[in-house]
């Protein structure tokens, strides 16, 4: 009996006793999700140590590198949230989480969710062919209607409520179709579990 | 003290950052690289500080024999064991972390992710209603795109790709840039809360 194997069965279990809550909540599933918690939980651990800690945390200080003394302060003091008496503590650890992340969200944002998609916004409208025009406008109008529909300062009366009908259809064709591909996305991993199940595992699929 | 010093360190930090954008040179743009790397140690850490409270909240249902003690103990054991292969057994191909990464992780992963096939396709029944013209473009809008997306929309009309694409490339990209931009300009604007001291929530 090779690994493989033994691991063909244990993988065909846990995918049967995930499925298994399509008839009810069971044991089964309860096991599998069980399992599926605390290894999650574990791989994600474990590979943000080897990826992270090592190398901008460990290896720097091995290598005398006493500034990293910092970090390493900063991240005992974020697990004094689990000590009631000192949890005062991780707030400075906090602090510097979420006013880092602020600085970089600011200006990401600001570049490439912002800028970057008002100059993609920003193109010659007849493109030589007659769809890709058609296409160009609907997505100027859509763009801006859309923003209309999200602008709360104003209350929505006369254009600008017909800008916000009309960038709340363009939202509602923007819903149903991100609705579409992450039904087939869904669907693909349903189908290779399937074909996992019947060619992998059974082998009655050849 | 213990408001100001964290919220010092909020604005000095999240300042810094947007300096560095600006003034890329020694000592801002070296500074923040490092402030980069210290930021995801920090960031780590407090992704280990929810795991070690998903532990201590299973641990305890576990001492006291709470209903449903015996799954904490499952759980405890997964992620006990998880643990324990990767640092001790290494990560590298044939090892215990591997297996358990191939044959128990990968597979619960996929699976869990499938099953919402099912539940996506209970929801979209109840959803996909034509009560109005939003909902009708919206189930529209869905229906093409499923149907243009396999090779059945192809045989119904080989125009269907073409219209899925067009619906992709054109009217979606329409919304999901007004989202962007509105997203964005929440995001900057909590962002600015939160340097400067405004938005203090984080803090409690």
């Amino acid at each position: 009996m090779t690994v493989e194997f033994i691991g063909l069965w244990i993988a065909g279990f846990l995918t049967l006793a995930i499925f298994s809550f399509l008839y009810r909540d069971n044991v089964f599933y309860k096991i599998a999700e069980a399992v599926y918690v605390g290894i999650s939980a574990g791989y994600i651990m474990v590979q943000s140590w080897h990826d992270v800690v090592i190398p901008n945390l460990l290896i720097p200080l091995k290598s005398g590198n006493w500034l990293y003394i910092i970090p390493a302060a900063l991240s005992l003091f974020m697990l004094a949230q689990l000590i009631p008496k000192i949890r005062w503590i991780s707030r400075i650890s906090i602090a510097f989480v979420v006013g880092t992340g602020a600085g970089y969200g600011f200006v990401t944002y600001l570049k490439s969710n912002l800028f970057e998609q008002v100059h993609s916004a920003i193109y010659p409208l007849w493109s030589g062919n007659i769809w890709t025009s058609l296409g160009g406008v609907v997505l100027l109008i859509g763009t801006v209607t859309g923003i209309f529909y999200f602008f709360f300062s104003l209350e929505h009366k006369g254009v600008l409520r017909i800008g916000a009908r009309v960038g709340m259809m363009f939202l509602m064709i923007t819903f149903g179709a991100s609705f579409g591909y992450t039904v087939m996305a869904r669907i693909s991993l349903l189908i290779g579990r399937i074909y996992f199940i019947l060619h992998d595992w059974l082998q009655i699929v050849k | 003290m213990k408001r100001m010093i964290p919220l010092f360190i909020t604005f000095a930090s999240g300042f810094l950052i947007i300096m560095s954008f600006f003034i890329p040179h020694y000592p801002v743009g070296e500074l923040t690289n490092i402030m980069k790397e210290w930021y995801m140690v920090v960031a780590v850490f407090a992704m280990i500080l929810g795991i070690l409270n998903l532990f201590k909240v299973n641990a305890h249902k576990l001492i006291k024999l709470k209903p449903g003690w015996w799954y904490a103990l499952i759980l405890i054991s997964a992620l006990i064991f998880m643990v324990i292969a990767g640092w001790i057994g290494g990560m590298e191909e044939g090892s215990w972390f591997d297996f358990l990464f191939k044959f128990v992780y990968t597979p619960l992963n996929a699976t869990m992710f499938s099953l919402l096939a099912f539940f996506v396709a209970s929801a979209s029944f109840r959803a996909f209603r034509a009560r109005n013209i939003d909902a009708g473009l919206l189930l529209i809008a869905a229906i093409l795109v499923m149907l243009g997306r396999v090779p059945l929309g192809n045989l119904i009309s080989s125009y269907l790709p073409l219209i899925q694409s067009w619906i992709m490339e054109f009217p979606n990209t329409a919304g999901q840039r007004a989202i962007m931009i509105g997203a964005a300009l929440g995001v900057i604007a909590t962002s600015l809360r939160i340097i400067i001291g405004i938005e203090r929530s984080y803090l409690n």
